[in-house]
């Protein structure tokens, strides 16, 4: 590892070892935070217990469903405007705007609408991810070099061909960071929607320990989202990163 | 000419977000989602009554605040790690891991620290804006071209004179990117903030609307926000292109 990749290790290490120090010496109240190593204690034995392992599972299993349909969904949809150009300038003051509302202001709607269920939930996990994959395959298809159309026409490719074969590949990097994106913002939005109002899942878990000053199964909890949340988007950062630097636009 | 096609290009979405709208209400019933047209009567007697104003009031103070924090604190940690390169090259993927992070989790640990107060809320709306402005203010100063600075050494520029006629004019566009998705941002960590934990806000109106089961006003409040934000957003999208051509 680099000697950036070792400095950082240690500033995380300190940080965690300034937090464990603070708790046991008092310095922030046991009913505040609690130490780090009392956190993943908690965490290993609630994951042994088993008892909110179907919460778990449940809630990752909805960030799942919603981010692969936000990520067929979103590709399919990003290649139908891709071909329509008229639609897709209509489109772009939409596209600009759509981050910029906060849309979880509509999640009551959805629960009124779909009753309080796993619908909603997964509603808003695909309506903060599917536009930023949209965008991406947007992008990717713009990007597709004028060369490699000429190439598909000299070898007389048919159109079928030469998506499969010359466009798609050349996409593939767009598309990956579309992907990317689609995951965590999918992540998102079905925890943040938990959490507000919901019948079950790891958000509405956590929620509860809070109003039930159960701390420790909180903090367990929530290191449990930090920790899966860091390990998977650090792998897609790498991957994305790899395709990067295949393209040659990546961080040497 | 291309300022009019913009404009009808927005006009066309505002009524195909209608009819969807209308489309959506004749599916699920009146109960469910009311149709536009009552909810925009009712919005035009919401917003002039007193406890529309009370709240948006407490919501606008709260995210007022968090905007301060989240820029002042962004634009910091964001100059401190473009100019400072190892802090940078350390810092970066520390900040874009905390980014990505779902930080609607950690909201409890501030109500825990604050309580359900204002300073609850804005720190809580400030969490959200601080890492976008930090990381493209770091982006801008580090992607200013070396030929500046070579020019600057050239002329004999003084180290403010650099800073107020090169590197702040070199950075400003980007840096102004990163301060409308802190905006976004800062706005959505107070909204949620509010909807999750708060007596009063715009936030609060909504969620109690639903638990009320009125819907009219729970949407007639989604479409003030919706519109606010949007309004917002083009107007620092029209400052962030017009920086951009000036570059």
């Amino acid at each position: 590892m680099s000697r950036v990749g070792w400095i950082r290790i240690a500033v995380i290490a300190i940080a965690i070892a300034l937090l464990e120090a603070s708790c046991r010496l008092g310095l922030i109240d046991h009913r505040v935070v609690i130490p780090p190593s009392e956190m993943a204690d908690a965490l290993v034995h609630l994951l042994i217990s088993g008892q909110d392992n179907d919460q778990i599972l449940r809630t990752f299993g909805i960030v799942v469903l919603a981010a692969v349909i936000s990520a067929i969904g979103g590709f399919a949809l990003g290649v139908i405007i891709h071909a329509l150009p008229r639609v897709r300038q209509s489109l772009d003051p939409f596209f600009a705007t759509y981050y910029a509302v906060p849309i979880f202001i509509f999640y009551p709607v959805m629960i009124v609408i779909f009753g309080l269920s796993a619908i909603p939930i997964v509603l808003m996990g695909v309506a903060t991810a599917i536009v930023a994959m949209i965008i991406a395959t947007l992008n990717g298809l713009d990007r597709v070099p004028q060369v490699l159309t000429k190439v598909a026409c000299v070898h007389r490719m048919g159109r079928i061909a030469t998506a499969l074969l010359l466009k798609l590949p050349a996409a593939a990097p767009h598309l990956f960071t579309g992907l990317k994106l689609a995951v965590s913002y999918a992540f998102i939005g079905v925890i943040a929607s938990e959490f507000i109002l919901a019948p079950a899942g790891l958000g509405r878990v956590i929620s509860d320990a809070y109003t039930d000053f159960d701390n420790r199964k909180m903090y367990a909890l929530m290191l449990l989202l930090i920790i899966v949340a860091t390990v998977v988007n650090m792998f897609l950062h790498a991957v994305d990163q790899h395709l990067a630097e295949r393209r040659g636009i990546g961080k040497a | 000419m291309i300022a009019t096609n913009r404009a009808a290009d927005t006009v066309i979405i505002l009524i195909v977000l209608l009819l969807a709208w209308q489309a959506l209400h004749q599916i699920v019933g009146a109960t469910a989602l009311p149709s536009p047209v009552p909810t925009l009567a009712y919005l035009a007697k919401l917003v002039p009554s007193e406890r529309f104003a009370e709240n948006a009031w407490a919501t606008l103070v709260c995210f007022f605040y968090a905007l301060i924090l989240s820029y002042g604190i962004g634009l910091a940690i964001g100059v401190w790690m473009g100019v400072h390169r190892l802090s940078g090259a350390v810092g970066e993927p520390i900040l874009i891991s905390l980014y990505t992070l779902p930080k609607v989790t950690l909201y409890p640990v501030v109500l825990l620290i604050f309580g359900l107060s204002l300073s609850g809320r804005v720190t809580f709306g400030a969490m959200h804006g601080v890492l976008p402005v930090a990381l493209l203010t770091m982006s801008a100063i580090r992607n200013i071209p070396p030929v500046y600075l070579k020019s600057a050494r050239t002329l004999h520029l003084s180290r403010w004179q650099t800073i107020l006629t090169v590197l702040f004019p070199a950075t400003l566009p980007e840096v102004v990117v990163g301060l409308r998705i802190g905006f976004t941002l800062t706005l959505l960590g107070v909204l949620l903030a509010e909807m999750f934990a708060a007596k009063q806000g715009l936030g609060f109106l909504i969620i109690n609307a639903m638990q009320l089961l009125q819907t009219e006003e729970m949407v007639a409040v989604a479409v003030v926000l919706f519109a606010f934000a949007a309004v917002a957003n083009a107007l620092l999208l029209w400052i962030e292109h017009r920086l951009h051509r000036r570059v």
